[in-house]
């Protein structure tokens, strides 16, 4: 190859432009929402996560559990269909 | 260029390197003066000297689209079409296709041409891209006339660390070469990002890796194995623990293509070991995005996440190899990935019953991750030449080394329960007796390769009690 030649590489990439997500604006309030609680599997991720709706629950604030497959594995496009339609706010617990 | 380019009548086609060619240089201009001749050159414009039509194709355009192979090459063109050609020099044939009779009456009757330079295996591929229609469907990036090829690639941060060998159009067009498989078949989508991964791509980071050809049907069906569901290699790349795939070859493929089963198996200095490997782990870098410090999330990472291949012995062994192991036909080639850390020695040099040397086995596998974390997991054990002899001699199976090990990895809860040896980790109290085996029930795989001399077996470490990743297995295909 010389190197006065213009050389053509194939890109080996995915081609991927990564778009920055926006994230919906936390809500003002949790009064009349639905909080969505997403336990991704951790251990001892449930006791941190029964423990919020309980408190939620004491506020009148309405929950919906879901969980992931498991640590390793994300969620299934159903849960996160659900939880775009169900509920307007969401927790994801991390525990080890 | 097609044909029809060409007027009607006789075309020569030569070049002045080859011998035969400048042996007829007589007959051309008796051709010439006989009728209509146009003599095509592929080297040197000035070949024939003194001749009129002779039309430069040292772009090798027209020899191309001709399909030549040889030279010289005469061929009639009628009403734009091709009708007869005559290859090499034979007396008889050249005048059957010219019409003239006595051509080069001095010279022998027969020689042979030589090799057109369209076939020239440095510029036949180049040509295929050029003029045979082959596209990419990749984004092409040119690079500019004083950059640096090399250093190209790590500035698009395309490189695991090491120097790779530059994409270029040729080098991948050579790749596919390797392949049946369509370019633009689509493998799978590759996390993290999901993106697609095809051939194509595959032939691209395996000519970075420094693979041949030949190498591309083992690393498509490891891409393959990768993105089989229960492989998850989403979370082996995410995970903040050690592991990364391994590539473990079985059947005939590994002797065509050269692969080490022997001396320094999970060592460097093979080929085709050391690039499947990293050709795999380009293309989760590169098509799926899975780079260290952003989805990779290792806390230490290890050497093999370069890329971890090699070949089981499967000649030498009185057990059924691995890929017989998970369902494979014998004599069928096949990859089997295996989410696994680095290499744990297992150093006996003493045993020679099978008893004592499987208890040094299983001794040295209750400590992978630690010697109190139990339940789940699963482990590969490299076994060697000398370590298998023994079990060979006292005829133990495959089938009952596992039962052993898996036996021996199975202890009293109490043995590892928390605070014991005054070490934090360890299980909550049971019912007095219970027992907790280490691996998972299907959690133990053995793989034979080695030297012939030493006494020394290696675990490869899995990855979590959890099982996060499982074991998978694909058929080489052309």
């Amino acid at each position: 190859m010389t190197m006065n030649t213009t050389t053509t590489l194939i890109d080996p990439t995915g081609e991927h432009a990564a778009v920055k997500a926006k994230k919906s604006p936390r809500p003002a309030t949790l009064d009349g929402i639905t909080v969505g609680v997403l336990d991704i599997g951790k251990a001892r991720g449930d006791v941190f996560l029964d423990r919020l709706a309980v408190r939620f629950a004491e506020r009148g604030i309405k929950v919906k559990r879901y969980a992931k497959p498991g640590p390793s594995r994300p969620a299934v496009i159903e849960t996160r269909q659900r939880m775009l339609a169900e509920t307007e706010a969401a927790i994801i617990g991390l525990a080890d | 260029m097609p044909t029809q380019a060409l007027p009607d009548g006789l075309v020569a086609v030569v070049k002045r390197d080859c011998p035969t060619c400048v042996l007829v240089e007589p007959v051309l201009r008796q051709l010439a003066a006989a009728g209509t001749l146009c003599v095509l050159t592929q080297d040197d414009p000035t070949f024939p000297e003194g001749m009129a039509s002779v039309i430069d194709d040292t772009g090798l355009e027209r020899s191309y689209g001709l399909g030549i192979e040889t030279v010289p090459t005469l061929l009639r063109i009628e009403q734009g079409r091709e009708t007869t050609r005559a290859v090499g020099w034979h007396r008889g044939e050249w005048e059957g296709v010219s019409g003239v009779r006595a051509l080069g009456v001095d010279l022998p009757d027969y020689r042979p041409g030589c090799g057109s330079l369209t076939t020239d295996p440095n510029t036949a591929d180049e040509l295929a891209i050029r003029l045979g229609g082959f596209t990419f469907k990749s984004r092409k990036v040119e690079i500019g006339s004083h950059e640096d090829e090399h250093e190209a690639c790590f500035d698009r941060d395309w490189s695991d660390g090491l120097p790779v060998v530059p994409p270029t159009a040729v080098r991948v067009y050579r790749m596919l070469q390797g392949t049946r498989r369509d370019p633009k078949e689509i493998l799978g989508l590759m996390p993290p990002d999901y993106e697609p991964c095809t051939v194509e791509k595959v032939a691209a980071n395996a000519v970075m890796a420094g693979c041949r050809p030949e190498y591309m049907p083992v690393v498509i069906a490891a891409v393959e194995a990768v993105l089989d569901e229960p492989f998850s290699i989403h979370a082996v790349v995410a995970t903040t623990m050690f592991v990364g795939p391994i590539v473990i070859v079985n059947g005939p493929v590994r002797k065509a293509l050269g692969m080490n089963s022997g001396v320094n198996a999970l060592g460097q200095g093979n080929r085709a070991n050391s690039t499947i490997g990293r050709a795999l782990q380009l293309v989760v870098r590169n098509v799926g995005g899975g780079k260290p410090g952003g989805v990779d999330r290792s806390t230490l990472g290890t050497p093999g996440k370069l890329g971890f291949c090699f070949a089981e012995n499967e000649e030498d062994s009185c057990w059924e190899p691995l890929s017989v192991e998970r369902g494979v036909a014998p004599g069928t080639s096949a990859v089997t990935l295996f989410a696994g850390a680095g290499v744990r020695g297992i150093v006996d040099q003493t045993s020679r019953t099978p008893e004592s040397l499987a208890r040094s086995f299983a001794a040295c596998l209750n400590g992978t991750l630690h010697p109190k974390l139990f339940g789940g997991l699963d482990s590969i054990v490299v076994i060697s030449p000398e370590h298998l002899r023994v079990f060979r001699e006292a005829g133990w199976s495959k089938r009952r080394f596992i039962a052993e090990l898996m036996d021996l990895t199975t202890v009293p809860v109490e043995d590892i329960a928390i605070g014991v040896g005054g070490m934090t980790p360890g299980m909550p109290p049971r019912e007095p007796g219970a027992k907790v085996a280490k691996f998972r029930q299907d959690g133990l795989y053995v793989v034979h390769a080695g030297g012939i001399a030493g006494m020394f077996s290696a675990i490869l470490d899995g990855w979590s009690p959890s099982s996060s990743s499982r074991i998978t297995t694909r058929v080489v295909r052309d």
